[in-house]
């Protein structure tokens, strides 16, 4: 990665590494991960699952279990935060840098109202009165479209929809107007109707204040919708990153092609068979020599089995960890 | 029933240090009580004039002491360790059969049956067991059997629960409905494929029910409404010790601190049977 | 929530009802009565003393009459104590029983939540392997041998606290008996609440408070601990079920002139009335117990007030 735009990043990730010991063995989450995420851009993540996506953003976030051992270097806006202590994360965590979860079902708790839910960011934040959060919240509340917000402010999560529950969860981290928003999955657990819907507010929310956001999905239907550039993971590393356009285009990875060729083709022939990756990703205790891809790679060399191929880039902002990289 | 489980959880259980002390320590006091008493020159009634109300030591050969009879303490606590861990086993077997009998009975018949039992289930179980003892009491007077039975009570009420539990997921297998379409009648079925099957995580259970019982079973003889004279268990014990504490503060540390080991390593060790088994609530 | 709490009370009347009914009928049902203990009396002295007691009526009678008075809070006279009705004996006895009774209780929540919530909190040190020692023990100690050991250790040898006895308004003569009585639930509140917390801890929207950037005390006080008291409220009944058990015993060792032995003394002496009074008393205050605990189940989990 140059480092030119990583001295101006927002988040920038250098060679992290997420580990957990286990009985005696050790299991690699993330085994190498360097990536920039610059001001106003979306960058998409995508990956199987297990391939260390959401691992990497939580080591961001401080969220890690206790027994996780971490490497490397997270920077956010210029500042070292992995390792942080609690009460100095705690600064920019929630105001400044925010995530938002996968499954709005069971991510909000059940047993408080949502005004009372968004209203504590600011006042923790910002030192706000309750009342003043309360209004700010409605605003929010407004800002991601959810119909009704004055009722729903005195409403209990449990009472709203999943689509409504991943608005205020949307509102909830925009509440002290982040430099960042990390969103993992926001839409894995919704309908596909509901899934276009927040694409689209997300997309609109961008547009409007210039926020940054690091987007994780296995799913490239809304990666493509929503993102400047893409990287892509597998086995705790990054096997290719370029600009969404260019990569859907032409992948170069082997393993880019294949996620591409997967994704349900609606204008295929009817008894078109279904492409699928076959095998599975490595666990993540294995640690092997060579290419991680290499089992399911149909490229696969004797080069690819003996030696692990390093990140390079091919075109500027382009690069690809293969020793037989697609043409474009 | 399948082997694997059970492996896995005695492999667990040697794991726990914990427990596997804890075990150690009842089979000691298990020990102690059954060959305790012959080991020792004195016996249960005999009356050391010149030791009364003693403190232990080896001198005298009292090695627990005396009460103010000048009866050996050693001989008597450990005669009444005997008698409350024979009716903790007793009235447990009695426990468990009952238990089993109503879960079964409950689960498997299902329907308005399991639903009226269940029902008599939840009331017995907010009613405090001491009640129930007072009002055989008071109806039968100090009946042995009617004692055994209360004492018996204790713990049946989760036992049957697990019971039916268990039941009513086994009523649904294959096997069983195999058995009565070949005609098997409702008692040997429940007999035959039920119980085995159901036996795992109650035995669980019958470690947690034992100490209750023992414990039950102290505390009704401390009130006085338990086990009578001539024979006297730990919590009779207890109750001549607390009243003699100035005196002679051994007639309440023996039997006291013998009943407050049994229970915690019974307690610990339960703790680790249920936690190998993957059963902690 | 009015509405919720209405259909509850409902439903715990008639419970209480047949408590009484059957109770009546069964202490009826017993072979012999109050009055063979005593030496055998000439026969028309037993004659009058059954018909003063209402005893030579018809069954039905009786029971209509008990049930008359139970309305009017008369239990009837006691059959040991033979200058006292029931009632004036629990009026004599209940402010006490009800005072070591609520301090205990009091005690086993103050103390045992916030020592499970450590526990949970610092699992895996030591001081949290300390804690949970400590409430394994608390539930292994039986009261009746806890109390005698601390009277003599307190009382005894240190001199700080007196043995027994009771004088109205004194601490110092319930503080041991408080402890003894309060330890049991203590420790079972204190490993209920660890575990509701442990649980808690792992889920989604914990993730997501502490996400907010919010102090972990925040996050415990306000999203973690009212769903990791769920345990503790399904388990409220039944420790006020087990202080009333414990403070038979504790009355009894500490000489506290409560109502618990009464209870105990109606039943060696099968004093039918005071048992039947006790047992209603108790039932009664059971029952209110449960009603509290459903309420209180509506305030942790706003989802059980939708019927979920």
């Amino acid at each position: 990665m140059n480092s030119a735009p990583a001295r101006t990043a927002t988040l920038c990730l250098e060679s992290l590494r997420v580990s957990y010991t286990h009985a005696g063995s050790a299991i690699d989450a993330v085994r190498d991960v360097s990536l920039a995420v610059r001001a106003g851009e979306c960058l998409g993540i995508v990956g199987e699952s297990g391939a260390g996506k959401t691992q990497a953003f939580m080591a961001v976030m401080g969220l890690l279990a206790s027994n996780a051992r971490t490497g490397g270097s997270v920077r956010f806006e210029g500042e070292e935060i992995l390792g942080l202590a609690p009460d100095a994360l705690n600064r920019v965590r929630g105001s400044k840098l925010t995530m938002i979860f996968q499954d709005p079902m069971t991510s909000l708790t059940p047993h408080l109202k949502v005004g009372v839910q968004l209203a504590e960011v600011l006042v923790r934040h910002r030192g706000a009165s309750w009342a003043d959060a309360q209004r700010a919240a409605l605003r929010a509340l407004e800002r991601v479209h959810v119909p009704a917000p004055a009722r729903r402010l005195k409403q209990y999560p449990h009472e709203l929809s999943g689509g409504m529950r991943q608005r205020v969860m949307i509102a909830m981290s925009l509440m002290c107007e982040p430099a960042l928003l990390i969103a993992d999955e926001p839409t894995s657990a919704l309908d596909v109707t509901v899934q276009a819907q927040i694409v689209e507010l997300l997309r609109a929310l961008r547009l409007d204040s210039g926020l940054s956001i690091a987007l994780i999905s296995h799913d490239f239907g809304v990666v493509a919708g929503l993102a400047d550039r893409v990287a892509v993971m597998y086995a705790g590393r990054i096997v290719e990153s370029a600009h969404t356009a260019l990569l859907l285009r032409g992948p170069r990875h082997p393993y880019t092609d294949l996620l591409l060729k997967c994704v349900p083709n609606l204008r295929a022939p009817r008894g078109a068979r279904m492409p699928s990756l076959p095998g599975q990703p490595p666990a993540a205790s294995a640690a092997s020599r060579g290419c991680a891809f290499a089992p399911r790679c149909p490229r696969a060399s004797d080069l690819c089995r003996a030696e692990r191929p390093l990140l390079r880039g091919i075109e500027p902002e382009s690069e690809v960890a293969c020793h037989h990289p697609l043409e474009p | 029933m399948s082997a694997g489980p059970w492996r896995e959880a005695a492999r667990a259980l040697r794991a726990d240090k914990g427990g596997v002390a804890a075990l150690l320590v009842v089979a000691l006091l298990v020990a102690a009580a059954i060959v305790g008493p012959a080991l020792s020159p004195n016996d249960l009634e005999t009356l050391d004039w010149t030791h009364v109300a003693a403190d232990p030591g080896f001198a005298h050969a009292h090695w627990f002491g005396t009460d103010r009879l000048g009866r050996d303490l050693f001989v008597r606590t450990l005669e009444g360790a005997r008698v409350s861990m024979a009716v903790g086993l007793l009235a447990g077997i009695v426990s468990l059969g009952l238990g089993l009998a109503f879960g079964a009975v409950a689960g498997y018949v299902g329907g308005r049956t399991d639903d009226l039992m269940m029902r008599f289930i939840e009331i017995m179980s907010g009613l405090p067991l001491i009640f129930f003892v007072i009002f055989l009491n008071v109806i039968f007077g100090r009946n042995p059997f009617a004692l055994f039975f209360a004492i018996g009570a204790v713990g049946w009420l989760t036992t049957a629960r697990i019971v039916r539990g268990q039941t009513l997921s086994i009523r649904r297998k294959e096997y069983i409905e195999a058995a009565i379409a070949s005609g098997a009648r409702t008692p040997r079925i429940i007999l035959k494929h039920v119980v085995p099957n159901v036996i795992g995580p109650v035995i669980v259970y019958a470690t947690l029910t034992v100490p209750q019982i023992i414990l039950f079973e102290s505390f009704l003889s401390f009130l006085g409404l338990g086990i009578q004279e001539p024979r006297a268990s730990l919590g009779t014990l207890i109750a001549e010790g607390a009243g003699e504490m100035e005196a002679a503060p051994w007639m309440l540390l023996a039997p006291g601190l013998f009943l407050v080991a049994l229970m915690v390593s019974l307690n610990i060790f339960g703790d680790g049977l249920r936690d190998a088994f993957g059963q902690r609530r | 929530m009015l509405r919720y709490f209405l259909r509850r009370l409902a439903g715990a009347i008639p419970t209480l009802f047949i408590i009484v009914t059957l109770s009546f009928f069964l202490v009826r049902v017993a072979p012999g009565g109050p009055f063979d203990e005593e030496r055998s009396l000439p026969p028309e002295i037993a004659a009058n003393l059954q018909r003063a007691y209402g005893l030579d009526q018809p069954i039905w009678t009786q029971y209509a009459r008990y049930v008359r008075g139970v309305l009017h809070g008369d239990f009837g006279p006691s059959f040991r104590y033979k200058d006292f009705t029931v009632t004036e004996l629990i009026a004599q006895g209940f402010p006490v029983t009800f005072e070591l009774g609520s301090i205990a209780f009091g005690l086993a929540l103050a103390l045992g939540i916030p020592l499970g919530a450590f526990a949970a909190l610092h699992r895996n040190s030591s001081a949290g392997y300390a804690a949970v020692s400590l409430a394994t023990l608390g539930i292994a100690i039986p009261s009746f041998v806890l109390l005698p050991l601390l009277a003599l250790l307190f009382g005894i040898y240190l001199r700080w606290l007196p043995v027994a006895g009771w004088e109205a308004g004194s601490i110092r003569h319930l503080a041991l008996p408080v402890v003894a009585l309060s330890l049991p639930p203590l420790a079972y509140i204190a490993r209920l609440t660890r575990g509701g917390m442990l649980e808690v801890l792992g889920s989604p929207f914990i993730r997501t408070a502490l996400s907010k950037g919010l102090p972990l005390r925040t996050v415990i006080a306000r999203h973690a601990l009212r769903p990791a008291l769920v345990p503790v409220a399904g388990y409220l009944a039944p420790a006020v079920a087990s202080i009333m058990t414990g403070s038979l015993v504790v009355e009894s060792i500490a000489g506290l002139p409560g109502i618990g032995r009464y209870l105990v003394q109606g039943a060696i002496n099968r004093d039918y009335t005071l048992v039947l009074g006790m047992v209603i008393l108790y039932s009664a205050l059971l029952i209110a117990m449960g009603l509290v605990v459903d309420l209180l189940y509506a305030w942790l989990d706003p989802r059980v007030r939708f019927g979920q």
